[in-house]
C-alpha cells in the first residue's frame, strides 16, 4: 500500500476511491489517515474543512445544502478542537511533572538514605517501599560509640510530595541532636518540639524510636503515637504487642514520652512496622495484624532480612501489586 | 487602519451580534471557512466573559491592512470587576471551562495575538489578532 501523506490531493483520491468501491482497503486508509491527524496535531475543524474541499472538487454541482449542512459540521467542530489543544498542553505539562517528581525522589533516596549496621549478635532485616513515587514512611538507624542501636521508624499522616518533605525535615532535626541525648524518650521530646514550631497543623508524624543496647541485651523504647510494633518470644513461639503510649509528633509543644525497656533473649525479634504493612487490604477487607504475624511466623526460620523481603512479596502479591501505603518493616533478631 | 465597529454587550443575545460582526468583517478581508468559525468562537468566549462578570461592555473590530498582510483585530473593553491574576486565568485548566478548552487561553490559541491588561476593580481591556494566511 502506498505510504499515506496528509495533503488534500490524498485524501480527495481516498474518499473518491471509497465513494466508487466501498471497499474495506479504503477505508483502511481512512484509519491510517486518521492516525497521521492525530500524530500532526491536525484539529477537527481542519479535517471536516478537508473533506468540504474534497468533495467540491470530486462533485462540484453538490447541492447548495450540502454544503451549508458541512459549514454548520466544521462550525460545531470548532470547540472539539480547542479541548483537544489544551488536552495537548496539559499531557505535556503532566510529562513535565512527572519527570520532575522522579528527580524528587531520587533527591529524597540520597537524602533520607540510612545503612543497615552491623551489629554483633543481631541479626538485622528492613525493607521499605514508597507506594507512590515518593516515600512517607521513614526508618534511619544509628550506630553510636558506646556499640548501642538506635532504630527510628516514623509515618507521616499523609502520601507524596508533602509527607516526603516533611520526613527530610525530621531526618535533619534528628543528625543535629547531640549523642549524649540519645535516649529514646529525649530523642522524641527534642523532634516534638521541632515537629511542633515547623510543621502545619494538620500534619502529623508518629515515630518509635528504639535502642538496643548490646552489653545488657535491653531494648529501650518510646513511642510518639506509632503503629505498635510487636515481640516475637522464641520460647514461647508467640508475639505480643509493644505497648507504649505517647503523643503523636507535633500536637502540643510539651509532650512527654515514657520510657519503656524490655530484655531481649536469645533468638527473640523485635517487629518494628508502619500502618501500610497492617493496613494491608485484601480485595475490600484489611487485613488482621494477626495474619502480619502468622506471615512472619512462616518464615521465621530464615535471616531477618529474608523474613521481611518475603513478608512484603506476600502483602504485595495479596493486593495485587498496588501498594495503598508506604510499606516499612523492620526486625532485629538476638542471635547469641 | 480601517473604521472602528463596536457592538455593546448587555445581554446574552449581543453575543451572537458580536460574532455575526466579527464574522461578516473576517469574511470581507477574505478569511477562510475555519479561520471564520475561529474568530466567531474567539469573540464569543469574550463576549461571553464581558456578559457574565462584567454585565457590560464593548467588543470593537478593525480591519487590518498592511502592505503586505490584512487582518482583523478585536477589542474587548469593559469595566466591570477586573483580573487579580491575570496568569492564574491564562492557565490552562484553570478556568471555569473544566477541560472544554474554552476560557482566555483557548482565545490565545485561536488567534495570532494576544494581549490583555486589566486592573482590580476597574476593568479589562483585551486586545486579540489574526491575520489572514
Amino acid at each position: 500500500m502506498d505510504t499515506v501523506n496528509l495533503d488534500a490531493a490524498n485524501y480527495k483520491d481516498l474518499l473518491k476511491r471509497y465513494i466508487d468501491t466501498q471497499d474495506e482497503q479504503s477505508l483502511y486508509g481512512a484509519e491510517q489517515i486518521s492516525k497521521l491527524f492525530i500524530k500532526n496535531n491536525v484539529p477537527p475543524e481542519e479535517i471536516i474543512n478537508l473533506h468540504i474541499q474534497a468533495l467540491s472538487e470530486l462533485y462540484p454541482n453538490l447541492s447548495e445544502k450540502t454544503g451549508h449542512s458541512m459549514n454548520f459540521l466544521l462550525e460545531t467542530m470548532i470547540s472539539y478542537g480547542m479541548a483537544h489543544q489544551e488536552y495537548q498542553t496539559l499531557r505535556e505539562k503532566q510529562l513535565e511533572l512527572k519527570t520532575e517528581i522522579a528527580v524528587a525522589a531520587g533527591m529524597q533516596e540520597t537524602l533520607l538514605a540510612t545503612t543497615k549496621p552491623s551489629i554483633d549478635g543481631l541479626d538485622i532485616g528492613v525493607i521499605s517501599v514508597p507506594a507512590h513515587q515518593m516515600n512517607g514512611d521513614y526508618h534511619h538507624f544509628i550506630k553510636g560509640r558506646d556499640g548501642s542501636l538506635g532504630v527510628a521508624i516514623a509515618d507521616v499522616i499523609g502520601k507524596g510530595v508533602p509527607a516526603a518533605l516533611c520526613m527530610s525535615m525530621i531526618k535533619y532535626s534528628m543528625d543535629s541532636l547531640p549523642e549524649e541525648s540519645m535516649s529514646p524518650k529525649a530523642i522524641l521530646e527534642n523532634l516534638n518540639r521541632v515537629v511542633f514550631r515547623n510543621v502545619d497543623p494538620s500534619m502529623f508524624i508518629t515515630m518509635f524510636y528504639a535502642q538496643f543496647i548490646p552489653s545488657e541485651q535491653k531494648l529501650r523504647y518510646s513511642s510518639a503515637g506509632h503503629e505498635p510494633g510487636f515481640y516475637y518470644r522464641k520460647k514461647e513461639d508467640t508475639f505480643e504487642e509493644i505497648e507504649a503510649k505517647g503523643l503523636v509528633l507535633g500536637v502540643s509543644s510539651d509532650a512527654n514520652y515514657e520510657r519503656y525497656e524490655q530484655r531481649v533473649e536469645k533468638g527473640d525479634m523485635v517487629i518494628l512496622l508502619t500502618d501500610g504493612v497492617t493496613e494491608c487490604r485484601d480485595g475490600d477487607r484489611f487485613i488482621e495484624s494477626e495474619e502480619v504475624l502468622e506471615v512472619i511466623k512462616g518464615y521465621a526460620h530464615l535471616p531477618a532480612q529474608d523474613i521481611v523481603d518475603h513478608v512484603y512479596k506476600h502483602f504485595e502479591r495479596l493486593q495485587n501489586f498496588q501498594l495503598r501505603d508506604d510499606f516499612t518493616l523492620i526486625i532485629l533478631r538476638r542471635e547469641v | 487602519m480601517g473604521l472602528q465597529s463596536c457592538v455593546n454587550i448587555n445581554k446574552e443575545w449581543d453575543i451572537v451580534g458580536a460574532r455575526q460582526m466579527g464574522r461578516d468583517i473576517a469574511r470581507e478581508i477574505g478569511f477562510g471557512t475555519v479561520d471564520q468559525a475561529r474568530i466567531a468562537t474567539a469573540i464569543s468566549e469574550l463576549a461571553r466573559n464581558i456578559y457574565l462578570y462584567a454585565e457590560t461592555g464593548q467588543i470593537c473590530f478593525e480591519v487590518i491592512d498592511n502592505i503586505n498582510q490584512k487582518g482583523i483585530s478585536m477589542i474587548a473593553i469593559d469595566s466591570g470587576p477586573g483580573i487579580r491574576d491575570i496568569s492564574q486565568v491564562m492557565e490552562d485548566g484553570f478556568s471555569t471551562s473544566g477541560g472544554l478548552g474554552a476560557g482566555l487561553p483557548g482565545v490565545k490559541r485561536l488567534m495570532d495575538d494576544f494581549d490583555i491588561k486589566s486592573e482590580e476593580g476597574k476593568g479589562t481591556e483585551i486586545r486579540a489578532l489574526k491575520w489572514v494566511r
